[in-house]
């Protein structure tokens, strides 16, 4: 006769809620594991998505991700000019904040070396990869565009022609794709006013020097937009991504653009150690830290309950001893319980997790192995959370029963 | 110390506290129960009639005296002469004042818990249960919990679950003070019959003087001391 179960039967309602409490907590430990994992996940996805095999930058920095990278455009044909170079596309980042349809919009802009990445690597959901060098967009879903709406960003209007998923910043903003020129284009926009205020200035400056006293064309021509005045540098581009021909070495390509004075490489993996190491560290220890907390805080509350649980049963465990059952009967009807409740809860918490979890602002993922490791702590955590209610039923005499 | 009889008793004494605050409860309690032989023990409260029952028990250790059941010495003062736990589950049946059932398990369950303790397989645990609540009139009731029964009900699967290991010595501390006379008296009328069937010897500790021509002995208890009540007029 298995006394946990009629036990348990004969407080069903009690138990269920139990249950149902300890897995709410038990979802939270789960939902902060797989918060923790696509934090990771997201850090590490935007680099691993794009493939690059080296990443060119801004000499002395850990950008683009971990901070800020400036590399003038031309970079670019010096790279592909290096030999076991298969490949090298511009990458320009950032994060925009804007207001669209009364909310705000937080996109992280990414642009694509048209016309050799039109993004076909990207997972769409729906729509298609870009298809023209201006005014067209693929935003992620968590971004919650939908396909054919028309964004202002700048002074341009952008029409999303493609879904994506699970692309994201590494701070969990969702990306938008557009071409490096529209990227740049809404990194360094600037209102009109501003463009016009930076060439009276520009003029003024000629008007002062000796060189525009001699040459007047000169000043006739700072009056001009900044592209078509071919002293002024193009606008700069975060980074480069190389690929490495087929064949080549990899260290060897870094090796031979790190010595150049300009700039620094970084190989995939060390972009991905960057990522982990800066943005996302501080996060993963709190989230580590909470989940350590949590599960310390559902073992007390677990014991806690199980000890209330095991002294309502005192008169019954007095009883039992007095008809001679031994310990290890009611050893194995508290253990038991407590094993009923740990699997219960965390069968609740999973189904529970299911539901809640994609609703979550950040990625919530669940692996398997964190789903056993779970399994196991909470196997632990059932285990040790019965002793208190053990030793209390150790200590009862068959007497009590008589009192 | 012989066979023939279901219990005996020699000088049981229990002393509670020491120096100023001890209390002796038992004193030099000597008694004998045959086997079929159903035994009252009378007394006012405070007497340590409950103090004698759950010495004999095997509940409560003894300071002294000797503690022999179906002729085999259990006790000898505070040194158990065997596995008590085992012993208790085995030989000898309990019913209290109040029937003191297992809340959580059904009439049926009650009883068969303690013949599965025993080592005997559920199925045939059940049977035997099964048979038990039908000789004490209570069968029908069986999937019932405690708190659906009345008290005389309680009181009977209480009395199954007792005699559910075919024990040689059956205790009851006041079985009949939470009911009324007409099933008080069926109850004491049980224990007799359970006696004189299968040998069993009963103590039955009791304030009902209605019930007393039952019993084949009666002894009173007085500040601790046993002694054989006078045979009634």
């Amino acid at each position: 006769m298995n006394l946990a179960a009629k036990d348990i039967r004969h407080n069903l309602g009690r138990f269920s809620l139990t249950a149902v409490g300890i897995g709410l907590l038990l979802m939270i430990v789960m939902g902060m594991g797989g918060i923790y994992r696509g934090l990771i996940e997201d850090a590490t996805l935007l680099t691993d998505r794009i493939g690059a095999d080296l990443w060119v930058v801004q000499r002395d920095t850990r950008g683009p991700f971990a901070e800020v990278s400036r590399v003038p455009a031309n970079l670019l044909h010096r790279v592909a000019a290096v030999p076991g170079v298969a490949g090298a596309r511009e990458f320009v980042y950032h994060t925009v904040q804007r207001e669209h349809g009364g909310e705000p919009l937080r996109i992280a802009v990414l642009g694509l070396s048209w016309p050799a990445d039109k993004g076909q690597w990207v997972p769409l959901l729906a729509g298609r990869p870009l298809a023209q060098n201006h005014f067209e967009m693929i935003a992620d879903k968590t971004l919650g565009l939908r396909l054919g709406e028309r964004v202002r960003l700048g002074k341009e209007t952008y029409t999303v022609v493609g879904i994506s998923t699970n692309m994201l910043s590494s701070s969990g903003d969702g990306i938008g794709l557009v071409t490096v020129a529209d990227a740049q284009a809404i990194q360094f926009d600037v209102p009109g006013e501003a463009v016009r205020l930076e060439r009276e200035a520009r003029a003024a400056r000629g008007q002062r020097s000796e060189l525009g006293a001699r040459q007047p064309a000169l000043i006739e021509q700072a009056f001009q937009p900044a592209a078509s005045i071919s002293a002024i540098a193009r606008p700069q581009i975060s980074a480069v991504m190389v690929r490495v021909a087929p064949g080549a070495r990899v260290e060897e390509v870094a090796a031979t653009i790190s010595a150049w004075g300009d700039v620094s490489v970084h190989t995939r993996q060390e972009q991905n150690a960057l990522l982990l190491k800066g943005p996302v560290e501080k996060s993963r220890k709190q989230l580590g830290l909470f989940r350590f907390l949590l599960t310390v805080i559902a073992t007390v509350i677990m014991a806690l309950i199980l000890y209330t649980l095991t002294l309502d049963k005192l008169h019954a465990i007095a009883l039992l001893k007095l008809i001679g059952a031994p310990n290890r009967v009611i050893l194995g009807m508290i253990l038991q319980q407590a094993l009923a409740l740990g699997v219960l809860g965390y069968g609740i918490a999973y189904l529970l997790g299911q539901k809640v979890f994609p609703n979550f602002p950040r990625r919530v993922i669940l692996t398997n192995d964190d789903l056993a490791q779970l399994a196991l702590i909470v196997l632990g955590i059932s285990i040790l959370s019965s002793l208190l209610g053990i030793w209390r039923a150790m200590r009862v005499q068959p007497n009590e029963a008589l009192s | 110390m012989t066979d023939a009889f279901a219990i005996q008793t020699e000088k049981l004494t229990k002393i509670y506290g020491s120096g100023n605050t001890e209390v002796v409860a038992m004193r030099d309690a000597s008694i004998t129960v045959r086997r079929g032989e159903v035994v009252a023990l009378l007394g006012p409260s405070g007497a340590g009639k409950s103090t004698f029952l759950t010495s004999v028990g095997l509940i409560t250790p003894l300071t002294s005296g000797r503690v022999a059941i179906g002729g085999k010495l259990i006790l000898d003062g505070p040194y158990p002469r065997a596995n008590l736990q085992a012993f208790r589950r085995k030989h000898i049946g309990y019913v209290f004042q109040k029937s003191n059932l297992i809340p959580f398990l059904t009439a049926c369950e009650n009883v068969q818990i303690a013949l599965q303790l025993s080592g005997h397989g559920p199925r045939a645990a059940r049977r035997r249960a099964l048979s038990l609540l039908d000789y004490l009139g209570v069968a029908e009731r069986e999937r019932n919990l405690p708190s659906m029964l009345s008290g005389g009900q309680q009181q009977r699967v209480a009395v199954a679950r007792a005699l559910a290991n075919q024990p040689s010595v059956l205790l009851a501390d006041e079985p009949t003070a939470a009911l009324d006379s007409h099933r008080g008296r069926q109850v004491m009328e049980l224990f007799a019959k359970v006696a004189h069937e299968h040998g069993t010897g009963v103590i039955v500790v009791t304030h009902d003087h209605r019930a007393l021509d039952v019993f084949d002995t009666i002894y009173e208890m007085e500040d601790g001391i046993i002694r054989r009540a006078p045979p009634s007029p």
